[in-house]
């Protein structure tokens, strides 16, 4: 090992005392500040992680009009479900503008129907078409093979805004503007890392079933779609999710391509509401209220899927 | 090449063509075509509303001339450093943190928690708690009897305070990241450096950060030139104000596309700022000396 700066490292072979733990160091001062600095530290950190999802909610249940006079409060000013209402455009404009709304009417249900139908369009989509890619890259032998997946691979390094622009023109071109199609026809046949995630993974995999199953008189659809699919679930579903989460947070593109209200997206809805809100005394629960709508199924994603997305963080470093 | 390599090279041709093709399809026009057409653009004086127009390199010649695209650079520059520095200092304390003390998975799915809601989330949750009238933040400085701060408002404090935001939604992220490449020393290492004595501390810059130098460099590549793109805090936010103080070098060219509609300058722009990343990329990979590794 070329470590210099520990140059005694391999003069002593002599292995550790059994059962002491690798992380835990012999404690020879009694209290072990050092371990108790770390864990301060950790808690610190995640309290700074948390308490901004708990002000959303704290926030959301508040009345608009309470919250200049109970800034510091650590419950819901003046509790009231209004801001929920208001932002799903269940109550009327009085009631509305009573708690600190803008009456003007908004709707989020049609943008979290947006956002749901963008996110799963594009997954769906991106997901199949990279993983046909990844198995023509991975286990099929033709010519030029190799120099196409490294050009798929060199669009990583483009930054996405010189490629937006053109696209924009491209979509309005085809009159896709405010239309669905418009926002997820960039994403729906791939992207350069869905495609490079996947074939690393069909690489890897076995050979000796897909021989079995060309013995057995099986086409290229069917190897794919019952053995190389079923075998790398593991990692397709990963990929599906890391892709919805993107799509879902996705503001840059959706704001120029869908900003008409009947395929407006929760990301651009926020920044519309928050545009409209923002003259005099801003509606911060209705702001707060429409955000949380915006995060929850993020959440629920992560609190079903969390394990599998923290695994293959070290993965998606590439991205 | 004999007649069965050949047979054998070419036997999936067709197959490939149908498995390729979607996403082919999907490159061509999404990526190369544009990134062709981009650069092509950046020559040409180009309002949507008539076709492009050839100007050769005048574009150019006026980004140089064109202050607020140097102070949109300088400004996203100040972004860059502030919200990196403080990131990375963070994301290794923590990842080492966690490293040596815990294997919960309760921790890091709380620590991931912040990236995984949109920017526009996380802009909108701290633009209400650092209000100047409203936010908590705020409320908690007048109890320590400090003034209050316009967080947003102030053309000295807008750019920290929106790198600051961005850094507490990507801290846990880089951290899971560098977390990654510390399970990658062997235990080895660390117990030799225990067996001689050597200190939390000092096992921290002596073994921990040299070993880890390949992971993070290729950390802090990927962050910088994200760092570089941010648009969306600052489109929910102060939209460029006040002033001139927050408007980045996306939101410039944002504004030069979308509100000027002037499609030639901003493609210059936009190349511009890709070459700029290339060259920012390969320095760093460069000075890192990213692709050797202390470890074998």
């Amino acid at each position: 090992m070329a470590i210099a700066s520990t140059p005694q490292a391999g003069a002593d072979l002599t292995p550790p005392p059994p059962g002491r733990p690798r992380s835990v160091r012999p404690d020879r001062r009694g209290v072990p500040w050092g371990r108790i600095a770390g864990w301060a530290t950790l808690v610190v950190v995640m309290i700074v992680t948390l308490v901004p999802f708990y002000w959303m909610l704290r926030t959301s249940l508040s009345n608009t009009r309470a919250l200049a006079a109970g800034s510091g409060e650590l419950l819901p000013v003046d509790f009231t479900l209004g801001a929920y209402k208001r932002v799903l455009g269940l109550s009327t404009t009085a009631e509305a503008v009573s708690e600190g709304g803008s009456g003007a009417s908004v709707n989020f249900w049609l943008y979290l129907r947006n956002s749901v139908i963008v996110a799963t369009l594009v997954t769906a989509g991106q997901v199949f078409f990279s993983a046909m890619a990844a198995y023509a890259f991975a286990r099929l032998s033709w010519p030029g093979r190799d120099t196409v997946f490294f050009l798929f691979l060199s669009a990583l390094m483009i930054p996405p805004i010189f490629t937006t622009l053109p696209n924009f023109i491209l979509i309005k071109d085809l009159g896709l503007l405010n239309t669905y199609l418009g926002i997820v026809l960039p994403g729906l046949l791939m992207t350069p890392f869905a495609v490079f995630f996947l074939r690393q993974f069909f690489l890897n995999a076995s050979h000796e079933l897909e021989e079995a199953a060309r013995i057995d008189g099986a086409g290229h659809a069917r190897i794919f779609l019952r053995i190389i699919v079923p075998l790398n679930q593991a990692p397709i579903t990963t990929l599906a999710i890391l892709t919805y989460i993107t799509a879902w947070n996705d503001y840059f593109w959706p704001l120029l391509v869908g900003k008409s209200e009947n395929v407006r997206v929760l990301t651009v809805a926020l920044g519309v509401f928050q545009a409209q809100t923002q003259r005099g005394t801003p509606d911060w629960a209705g702001l707060m209220a429409a955000t949380l709508i915006a995060a929850l199924p993020i959440m629920v994603l992560f609190a079903v899927f969390g394990r599998r997305v923290i695994n293959s963080i070290g993965f998606t470093g590439i991205k | 090449m004999s007649t069965a390599t050949r047979a054998r090279r070419y036997r999936d041709v067709p197959a490939a063509l149908i498995f390729v093709g979607p996403a082919a399809v999907g490159f061509l026009t999404f990526y190369l075509w544009p990134a062709i057409r981009g650069f092509y653009l950046s020559l040409t004086d180009f309002s949507l509303l008539s076709a492009p127009e050839f100007i050769g390199l005048e574009n150019y010649e006026r980004l140089i001339g064109d202050h607020l695209f140097w102070n949109a650079l300088l400004v996203t520059l100040e972004y860059v450093v502030i919200n990196i520095a403080v990131q990375t200092v963070f994301a290794v304390l923590l990842a080492v943190l966690m490293h040596r003390l815990t294997r919960s998975m309760t921790i890091r799915s709380i620590v991931l928690l912040p990236y995984l809601i949109a920017n526009v989330i996380a802009a909108l949750v701290w633009y209400s708690m650092l209000d100047y009238q409203t936010g908590v933040v705020n409320q908690l400085l007048e109890w320590l009897s400090v003034d209050r701060v316009a967080f947003f408002g102030e053309t000295t404090t807008a750019i920290p305070t929106i790198a600051l935001v961005n850094t507490w939604r990507h801290v846990g992220y880089t951290a899971l990241l560098v977390f990654a490449g510390l399970q990658a020393i062997p235990k080895q290492v660390y117990e030799a450096a225990a067996m001689d004595g050597a200190s939390e501390w000092k096992t921290f810059w002596r073994v921990t950060l040299p070993l880890l130098r390949p992971v993070m460099a290729l950390v802090l590549v990927l962050t910088v030139i994200g760092s570089f793109q941010v648009f969306d805090t600052v489109a929910v936010t102060t939209t460029g104000g006040p002033i001139n103080a927050t408007r980045v070098i996306y939101y410039y060219i944002f504004e030069q596309a979308f509100a000027r509609f002037d499609f030639g300058y901003a493609s210059a722009m936009s190349f511009a700022l890709f070459v700029i990343l290339a060259g920012v990329a390969y320095a760093q990979l460069r000075l890192t000396r990213a692709s050797q590794s202390d470890l074998s």
